[in-house]
Formats: structure tokens, C-alpha cells, sequence
């Protein structure tokens, strides 16, 4: 982490728990990033996690309020604190299988209630700190710890699942386009309305080393050729967008 | 910090059901918060706030279920207001995670649980007291939290206005164990102009999750303040920094959480006695059951027959120390309960040589006097 960014983090907690390739640490620099480019006040964001490694990413590390639920619970907790005091910049950051499996229902509601919070999964596509188990995420005919012959279910696409709830700005980004995942979290802190960030996070430890991408440059390498963008969708037919990470932001489809 | 403050409504008498008054009695204490899930027989609690709450630049969510509705409760908490939930059995059941997350975080917060008979859907709107051990046990681990029993349409308001004052105070989750008829009767009430409230002690601290005092309540500063809050329902120390993994820190914190509840009962305990001196025939009861126990020792002081009443207004923590005293010269200790006998667990924990008799009816219904009179009957000497 760039030493300008200290101011904002408790550094006596250092080093993060994050294993080695894991892309949470990146994420974590790309929201201090924006939040130090749009000189946000910190005393006056809130920072709301689950359970999970993603929820670690605020917990403890960052300087300002922090609040570390009960799993899958994050999003209904910030929607008390925004709710009852608006002026507070509330964001959400916890891993998919907290934000989409056991707090669907949470995630799905805020989208549709338009609650002004920006809420970040850290998606790596799998249960980490549990010990590698299947998620919502989890693509199709992937290894876990409750799959090891291939998941046989399909994978949650939750950006069009938020959109189709209402959800105003969602978009998709992976750890490895920190330029654009910037620019996004900063159209995201300033929306004042549901903003959700998809950012696929690589897992060499729990998800690489059951499917052949045992580094992080293995799953960096893997990530790169499945990303396809938003914009070039029209390009392709259905059956080619298997398997792919769509990013970018998902526009109203009229 | 107590204080003195005007009451919302006029002072004067009021008809109202229960529900009502214990949403009155809610503003009245500075509830400025409510996240709630429709369930009968609690419902009008959040019917009547939805109107109310805006009234009074507070807010009103109806959340998509009960696990949201707890959550989002603690979270408008560290905020800094005061906030309120009501529910009954299943979801109640439901917020039993929340509520362990409350106690772990030192969250003031009410939840008002009307019984009903269960277990399951049971009977829905029908009376019972069937959650006695739950508030008390219900979530996992090792805790304390607070439940008050009203039994009239006055203290589904006066209680609710203590439940903000004791959870505010010791910082601890406190749950107003309503039922059904208490609930739904209607009758008359009396606001007064002034009541006393509590509020929590919001010092910005370096050490919001620990005091000097082993039976301390730290004070409690909210989001915005720059107190830079780390809150966990994980373990941690007094910063609030987690340390799962410190068998010291996890046994400080936990007893601290239990003293603080087990060394202040003087203080939480609420108890009503009536001809209790002398009674040879003591009836302990709580909620509306206390009130149909009530009417009995009327007849039977009226028979002079020496009976007599304990009504427990807080039944957790549970106050041993009155129940010994006045069972002192009690020949059979009757406890009515509408559950196949829960409290009477305690009761006979505490009087382990007295001979204690419940009555209990599980039917839907409540605990009417002549259910009362036909038990004592059997074992009047």
C-alpha cells in the first residue's frame, strides 16, 4: 500500500490477514484511492461488513467507523444508518457468498428501496475463510471443497441480478482494471443512490489451487482471456459468452 | 444521563389497546427508529409508528423480514437514536442471532415480543407465554440481556419507557415479553406530564468496549463523531479490535457483558408484592397470568385464607433474593404460566425444599382465575 494512503488506515494492525495472490488487497487500495481523489471526509463515511475475507478489507484496517456484522447481514445494517442519519456515506463491503447467498434478500431489497448505499462485493467466487467451499458465484463445473467432481450449478450473475431490481449504477470490474474500479467506486460514493460494484477478486488459495491456477499469475491469465466488455457484447453470440466476466457498466437495457 | 421530559401525549387519561400504548410509550422514551416485519398478534405496534414516527422526525422502515429488521435496527443505533423492533414466536425466533450481535456490541436496543402460542405458526394471535426461556436463552453463547413482563395496558406504556431506560443504561438488549391479551386489551391509562428517561452516555472514548470498572458500562459514541468506531460481534478488546484467538481478552469482555447485568439487579428488578408477609399460599406469575392470580388471592384473602402475590415485572435477570424472602412462611408456592412451566424452572431452583406447584394451560387461552382456584383446591389444606 503507497504510504500517502496510511492516513487511512490502522497500520498497527498491519499486515492484513490477505494470503499471498489474494485480490483484496488491491481492492482495498482502489477505495482508499478513490476515496482520497474525491478528498471525502473519512469521519463521515461508515464502513459496513459481513463475515468473511471481504469483510475484512474495512475490519480493522480502516481509520474511520467501522461495522462488522453477522453474516450475510451487511446491507440491512446500513440501511438503519442511512436511514436514520442520511448525511453519513455509507458503504458496504463483503465477499459473494455473504452479499448473494446468505444476504440475497438483503442485497435484492436495498436495490429495489433504492437506499442510497454503495455496496462492494469482493467476489472471488468462492467461500475462503471457510475453507474453500462452493458459492453462488462459483462458475459452472468449478473444483470446491463441496464440489470436487465440478459445480453442477449455475453461477449467480449479480449485476444483472441488481439491475433488475432497480438497482441505478451497477458495474463489473476485476481487481486487475484499477483504473476504471476507481473511477467506478468514485461515481459510486458520489451517487447519493443503490450503487453496486461486482469486483471479481482472485482466490489462488482456496479456488486456484483446485483448478489448475495455482498462482496468481495463473489466475491472473485466466481472468484476462474471460473478460469481455460491456460494450462489445453485441459482438458475440450467446454460446461464445460462456464462461466469460462481463465488465463494465450495465446500462438500462432500452 | 437521566433526565426529565415533558411526555409526547397530553397528560391526561387515555382508552387504549396495548399495542398502542406500548408504541406511545416508545416515543415517549425517544425511540426515533423502528424496523419491523408484519406479525400478528404485534402488528398495530408498527401500523401505529408508520403514522407516528415521521410525526416526529423519526424514521420507519418496514424491512423484508425479521433478521433485517433487528439489523437494521442496531445498525441506526450507532447513530446515536434510540430504536425499537416488536415481533412475536417466529420472529422472534428469527432475531435471536441479532439479538446475541446486540449483546456482543453493547447495542441498546428494545425488542417487543407479543407471545403467542407456538411452537411454529402455532396458533397465530392466540395467547401464551411460551418464549420465557427463549428471551432468556435463545441465542447461542454465554450472555445476559434483560426482559420486562407488563400486565395491563399502563405498563405496555410504562414498561416500554423503562425497557429504553434500562438498555440505554447498561448498554444491553432488552425485550419487552408482552402477550397476546396484554397486548390487544384494551382499557384505560394514565400519561403523566413528565417522565423520566435515560439516555446513553455518548463520550467519545478511545475504549468504547471497556472499562476500568469490571461491571462497567463504557460509554457509547456514534458513527460521524470521528471516534474512528470498531464495531465486531467477534470478540475484541476495550478498542473494539478483534482477538479471537486471546482466551484472556474473550473472558474479560464476556464476564464484564454478565456482570454488569448480574451486579446491577437491584437496580433492573422490578417485583410487585401483594400480602406477601404472611402468605402460606404464594402465587408467583408474570405478564396477564399475574393478573388472573390476582383476582384469586382477592377471593381467597376474602375466605381468610393467607395468600399472597409475587408479580415479576423484570423476570430476567431473575430476582432470587425476593422470591426467598416472601416464599419464607409459604406452605405450597403456585406458579401459573400459559406454557407447559418455564419460569417455574427458576422457581424451583431457588426453593429447592418448598413444594411448587405449577398450573399451566397451553390451549390458546388465557390462564382464567376458576383454572387458578381448581389447582389451589387440590392441594389447600
Amino acid at each position: 500500500m503507497s504510504e500517502y494512503l496510511y492516513k487511512y488506515l490502522r497500520t498497527e494492525v498491519f499486515p492484513t490477514p490477505f494470503c499471498p495472490g489474494c485480490g483484496h488487497g488491491i481492492l482495498m487500495g482502489a477505495i482508499l484511492r478513490a476515496v482520497d481523489e474525491l478528498n471525502l471526509d473519512f469521519q463521515k463515511v461508515v464502513f459496513v461488513s459481513g463475515i468473511g475475507c471481504g469483510a475484512w478489507i474495512p475490519s480493522p484496517h480502516f481509520r474511520a467507523d467501522t461495522l462488522h456484522t453477522l453474516h450475510g447481514r451487511p446491507v440491512a445494517y446500513a440501511t438503519g444508518v442511512k436511514k436514520m442519519n442520511p448525511e453519513l456515506n455509507v458503504v458496504v463491503i463483503s465477499g459473494d457468498g455473504d452479499l448473494a447467498a446468505i444476504g440475497g434478500n438483503h442485497l435484492i431489497h436495498a436495490a429495489r428501496r433504492n437506499v442510497p448505499i454503495t455496496v462492494i462485493c469482493a467476489n472471488n467466487n468462492i467461500y475462503g475463510m471457510t475453507g474453500g467451499q462452493l458459492s453462488p458465484t462459483t462458475p459452472k463445473n468449478s473444483k470446491t471443497m463441496t464440489t470436487m467432481t465440478g459445480n453442477p450449478e449455475e453461477a449467480f450473475d449479480l449485476c444483472k441480478l441488481v439491475k433488475s431490481c432497480g438497482a441505478k449504477y451497477v458495474v463489473r470490474y476485476t481487481v486487475f482494471h484499477t483504473k476504471p474500479l476507481i473511477k467506478a467506486i468514485k461515481t459510486a460514493l458520489s451517487a447519493n443512490q443503490f450503487a453496486f460494484i461486482d469486483v471479481i477478486s482472485p482466490c489462488p488459495t482456496q479456488y486456484g489451487r483446485r483448478n489448475q491456477l495455482l498462482t496468481l499469475f495463473d489466475m491472473y491469465s485466466d481472468i484476462k482471456t474471460r473478460v469481455v466488455h460491456y460494450n462489445s457484447l453485441k459482438e458475440l453470440k450467446p454460446e461464445e459468452l460462456s464462461g466469460k466476466i462481463i465488465i463494465g457498466e450495465y446500462y438500462d437495457e432500452n | 444521563m437521566k433526565t426529565i421530559v415533558k411526555s409526547l401525549l397530553a397528560p391526561r387519561k387515555y382508552f387504549m389497546q396495548g399495542n398502542i400504548a406500548c408504541a406511545e410509550g416508545a416515543l415517549a422514551a425517544g425511540c426515533r427508529y423502528y424496523a419491523g416485519y408484519p406479525i400478528t398478534p404485534s402488528s398495530e405496534i408498527m401500523e401505529h409508528l408508520s403514522k407516528r414516527l415521521p410525526e416526529v422526525g423519526g424514521v420507519f422502515m418496514q424491512m423484508e423480514d425479521e433478521i433485517a429488521s433487528i439489523c437494521s435496527m442496531i445498525g441506526a443505533a450507532w447513530t446515536g437514536a434510540k430504536v425499537m423492533t416488536a415481533t412475536s414466536g417466529p420472529g422472534f425466533s428469527l432475531m435471536l442471532e441479532g439479538i446475541g450481535y446486540a449483546v456482543m456490541t453493547e447495542t441498546p436496543c428494545v425488542i417487543v415480543d407479543v407471545q403467542r402460542a407456538g411452537p411454529a405458526t402455532g396458533q397465530a394471535t392466540k395467547p401464551a407465554q411460551g418464549d420465557i426461556m427463549q428471551a432468556r436463552w435463545g441465542a447461542h453463547g454465554d450472555y445476559r440481556i434483560i426482559a420486562l413482563a407488563p400486565w395491563s395496558v399502563q405498563e405496555m406504556y410504562d414498561l416500554t419507557i423503562t425497557a429504553f431506560n434500562l438498555s440505554e443504561k447498561y448498554r444491553v438488549p432488552t425485550i419487552l415479553l408482552a402477550d397476546e391479551v396484554v397486548a390487544h386489551l384494551k382499557e384505560s391509562f394514565v400519561v403523566k406530564p413528565e417522565i423520566e428517561i435515560y439516555n446513553r452516555d455518548q463520550t467519545i472514548t478511545k475504549t468504547p468496549f471497556g472499562t476500568e470498572e469490571e461491571d462497567g458500562v463504557p460509554p457509547m459514541p456514534c458513527f460521524g463523531q470521528g471516534a474512528q468506531l470498531l464495531i465486531t460481534g467477534s470478540t475484541h478488546n476495550e478498542y473494539g479490535i478483534r482477538k479471537v484467538a486471546d482466551p484472556d481478552v474473550h473472558e474479560r469482555l464476556v464476564l464484564r457483558l454478565c456482570k454488569k447485568i448480574d451486579n446491577h439487579k437491584k437496580d433492573i428488578c422490578l417485583t410487585e408484592k401483594y400480602y406477601t408477609d404472611d402468605a402460606e399460599y404464594l402465587f408467583v406469575a408474570y405478564g396477564i397470568t399475574a393478573r388472573s392470580s390476582y383476582a384469586v388471592i382477592q377471593e381467597l384473602q376474602k375466605s381468610q385464607v393467607k395468600a399472597g402475590l409475587l408479580r415479576y415485572l423484570t423476570i430476567w435477570p431473575f430476582d432470587e433474593e425476593t422470591l426467598i424472602n416472601c416464599a419464607q412462611k409459604s406452605r405450597v408456592v403456585f406458579v401459573p404460566e400459559m406454557n407447559q412451566g418455564q419460569l417455574i424452572l427458576e422457581i424451583k431452583r431457588v426453593l429447592p425444599d418448598k413444594k411448587v406447584v405449577g398450573i399451566s394451560k397451553t390451549r390458546g387461552e388465557a390462564i382464567y382465575p376458576s383454572d387458578i382456584i381448581k389447582v389451589f383446591r387440590e392441594h389447600y389444606e
